[in-house]
């Protein structure tokens, strides 16, 4: 009897876990590659923009005193919240890791990736769709003042801290072996871990995109001690990406970041959005929704979409200024300004 | 079941008894049942899998194993390069695996039977220490441990211009510890053949004196004569090679590093002290346990017969403990591989952490998750395959 017992048990059991484990996965289909519109109706559906985001880098991703998600990339997420489902606050943050914001977009787990993610090819055939640059990055290296060093070429033998899973990782490989110089990387997943061991001493330099440099710095024990080198040894386009499959949701993205773009270069503000829906340029009109249309019909937004997210996070501009400007980091805008005033901040027209 | 098996019943029945009664069909039907049962569970998975790998559109394909890696590794046994393939990388990462597992089994073994014997100490205080050893170890999860110890190697050691210097030389700072390594010189194979054949001969010399010493009751002294083995004849491989089969690599302050002998990474030794420590402390007390489940009535037995005390412990009291101590220590040994993969952490490149950045550089979640899978299965089964024979030889012999 009790091995006929043994044998009921077991087989029960493994029905329970075979059972538990199809279950995750029919959870998972959530997640599956979407159609057209498929991510915009679970949007809606959901009341709720899924987000992946980081917590850890001051400027574009950190929590304030009240653990509220705020940032450069962060606002983004607000203003496609605002855009679509007209509010700010219907975002919900994931913090991925460096690692793990390739396969979160792969299988659909974020409705959005919006973590300064370099936008580049291999990333776009294999994760999903960059849209459209939200902010143009270099490669560098922080040294501390007192190495003396002001070249890459001095920097033979060092060893370098950096973030794995990174293109800054492959950079920083690329431009040693170009020069024939020697390197001991040491990697960590978390960027936490990567810059309060630089800052222990235990490299010689650290190297990411500039704007995390900078960003770093100003969190250091002894800012003054460490110095960004005046070298740039890759392009580092920050760009938001999509789940591939809907086209919609893609295309609704796009139109948002043109959308804060432009804003900016009409001069419509936080502040004055209200009075600019009723203002004579017929260009500002449009693009608020007031007069004519600019495809908000076709992609499923309300005729005011850019009116609600400029009136949620302010223009590209506002953005800039409260995260890393003068409100933030203090970063020069550099190349990120608008094409008007010689950057390379530039958006299709919204007609 | 009884009554169907019972003569009477089947007198009644007559030979023929109905198929649904027939206990042997039954049993074969059930077996039938339940094989069909779980093979089709196991398909349901898979088909599930595959569809939703299909949907989601991520290959399967293994190809991008032999496309160029392009990302830094800290420390590689092999030469490593960025322009190597994935697998090359792959295979780095597996290196430095079995690199910390087997040195960390080594201490851990040692650390854990020495604390193991302390917990049995009729000294207070030496029991007690183990026992808060023990303890402490056991109650801490081992990720905090290996965060402490990492940075205590990173904040706690000075920079490379104030190593701690001791005697070797062996460097101690924040960048590691550098080790005077030694290393062949041209002359040196005549030694190295000599160490070889030593330990071969020794241990030849050994089991076949112990037989004899075993079959005959005489005395054989094997265990000096396999040490004389192992002394003499390295002595004269070391006179053959002109006095000088290896040189020490030393380590130099060469710019920003030391350059040459033998570096060991301070998230390497974070990881190694870790495990060790964290492992020990188990081991510990599965060695106690062992010692302990080893009847009293034996060592009176063995008093009585007239052993001394080496020949006690050699002859009764470890032979019989091991028998209860292999079977846990090699789920030990195997957690301490699995554990080491909580470098990930701390940055030592071992296959879990070359696995998680393969995944981001080259986007195929899915095949690296099998392949850090199937190499884990494959040293744990390699592991308890090998403990596994000598955990038959050591337990009992029926007779």
């Amino acid at each position: 009897m009790s091995r006929k017992l043994l044998i009921t048990v077991s087989v029960f059991v493994l029905i329970a876990i075979f059972a538990a484990a199809c279950g995750t996965s029919d959870g998972g289909t959530e997640g599956t590659a979407a159609g057209y519109g498929e991510i915009v109706n679970r949007i809606k559906e959901r009341d709720s923009v899924v987000c992946g985001s980081r917590t850890d880098l001051a400027g574009f991703g950190e929590l304030d005193a009240n653990g509220r998600n705020v940032g450069f990339d962060i606002d983004l997420c607000r203003a496609l919240a605002a855009a679509l489902l007209g509010d700010p606050e219907k975002v919900e943050f994931v913090a991925l890791s460096a690692a793990d914001r390739g396969p979160a977009l792969q299988t659909g787990e974020v409705d959005v990736l919006s973590r300064n993610a370099t936008w580049t090819t291999t990333r776009d055939a294999q994760w999903g769709n960059f849209t459209s640059v939200w902010y143009y990055d270099g490669q560098g290296f922080m040294v501390p003042v007192d190495s003396g060093i002001t070249d890459i070429e001095q920097l033979d033998g060092a060893t370098v801290c950096v973030t794995s899973g990174t293109t800054t990782e492959t950079n920083l490989a690329d431009a040693f072996r170009q020069r024939g110089l020697e390197l001991t990387a040491v990697t960590f997943e978390d960027t936490a871990t990567v810059y309060s061991t630089y800052e222990e001493g235990r490299c010689d330099a650290t190297t990411s995109d500039k704007s995390q440099l900078f960003a770093v710095r100003g969190g250091f024990a002894n800012p003054d001690d460490h110095v960004i080198l005046d070298i740039t040894i890759s392009k580092e386009p920050l760009t938001p990406a999509v789940p591939s499959g809907d086209d919609q949701w893609f295309d609704i993205v796009k139109s948002v970041i043109f959308g804060l773009i432009n804003a900016e270069e009409l001069g419509v503000t936080q502040a004055n959005v209200e009075q600019m829906k009723s203002s004579d340029v017929i260009k500002i009109k449009r693009l608020l929704g007031s007069e004519g249309e600019w495809g908000q019909a076709d992609l499923g937004l309300p005729a005011d979409a850019v009116a609600k997210a400029v009136a949620a996070v302010g223009n590209y501009g506002e953005i800039y200024e409260r995260h890393l400007g003068s409100g933030g980091l203090n970063l020069p805008r550099g190349v990120n300004e608008l094409w008007t005033n010689g950057g390379l901040i530039y958006a299709p027209d919204q007609k | 079941m009884a009554p169907e098996k019972s003569p009477a019943n089947a007198i009644q029945a007559g030979s023929q008894i109905p198929l649904w009664r027939d206990e042997r069909v039954l049993r074969i039907f059930a077996q039938i049942v339940s094989a069909i049962v779980v093979i089709g569970l196991l398909l349901l998975a898979v088909i599930n899998f595959l569809n939703a790998a299909e949907q989601r559109g991520l290959s399967l394909d293994f190809g991008f194993l032999g496309e160029a890696a392009g990302f830094p590794i800290g420390e590689s046994d092999i030469p490593y390069d960025p322009s190597r393939s994935f697998l090359y990388a792959f295979i780095v990462g597996v290196l430095n695996t079995l690199k910390v597992s087997i040195v960390g089994i080594f201490f851990a073994t040692i650390l854990g039977t020495l604390v193991g014997i302390a917990r049995l100490s009729t000294n207070w205080l030496v029991s007690r220490m183990a026992l808060v050893y023990t303890e402490f170890h056991r109650n801490i999860p081992l990720l905090v441990l290996l965060l402490i110890w990492f940075s205590f190697f990173i904040t706690g050691l000075p920079d490379v211009e104030g190593s701690i210097v001791l005697p070797g030389p062996i460097y101690l700072n924040q960048r590691g510890i550098q080790l005077t390594w030694p290393r062949l010189t041209p002359q040196g194979a005549p030694f190295v053949i000599s160490i070889l054949l030593a330990i071969i001969m020794a241990i030849l010399a050994w089991v076949y004196l112990r037989r004899y010493q075993e079959r005959t009751g005489r005395s054989t002294y094997f265990a000096f004569v396999s040490l004389g083995l192992l002394i003499i004849i390295p002595i004269i491989g070391f006179i053959l090679s002109k006095g000088q089969p290896l040189q020490a690599d030393v380590p130099v302050l060469d710019g920003f590093n030391f350059v040459g002998g033998y570096d060991l990474s301070p998230e390497f030794a974070a990881l190694l002290v870790g495990l060790v420590t964290y492992t020990a402390a188990f081991i510990a007390e599965v060695v106690r346990a062992g010692i302990q489940a080893v009847d009293r009535g034996q060592l009176e037995a063995a008093r009585a017969i007239g052993l001394n005390y080496s020949q006690l412990l050699s002859l009764v009291i470890i032979p019989q403990a091991l028998r209860v101590i292999i079977p846990p220590l090699i789920s030990q040994y195997l957690n301490l591989t699995k554990n080491s993969s909580l470098a990930v952490f701390i940055g030592y490149p071992e296959l879990f952490f070359m696995g998680k950045t393969t995944i981001n550089q080259a986007g195929r979640a899915v095949q690296v998750i099998i392949l850090i899978m199937a190499v884990y299965l494959s040293i744990s089964l390699l592991t308890s395959f090998i403990l596994n024979i000598y955990n038959r030889r050591i337990q009992i012999v029926e007779r």
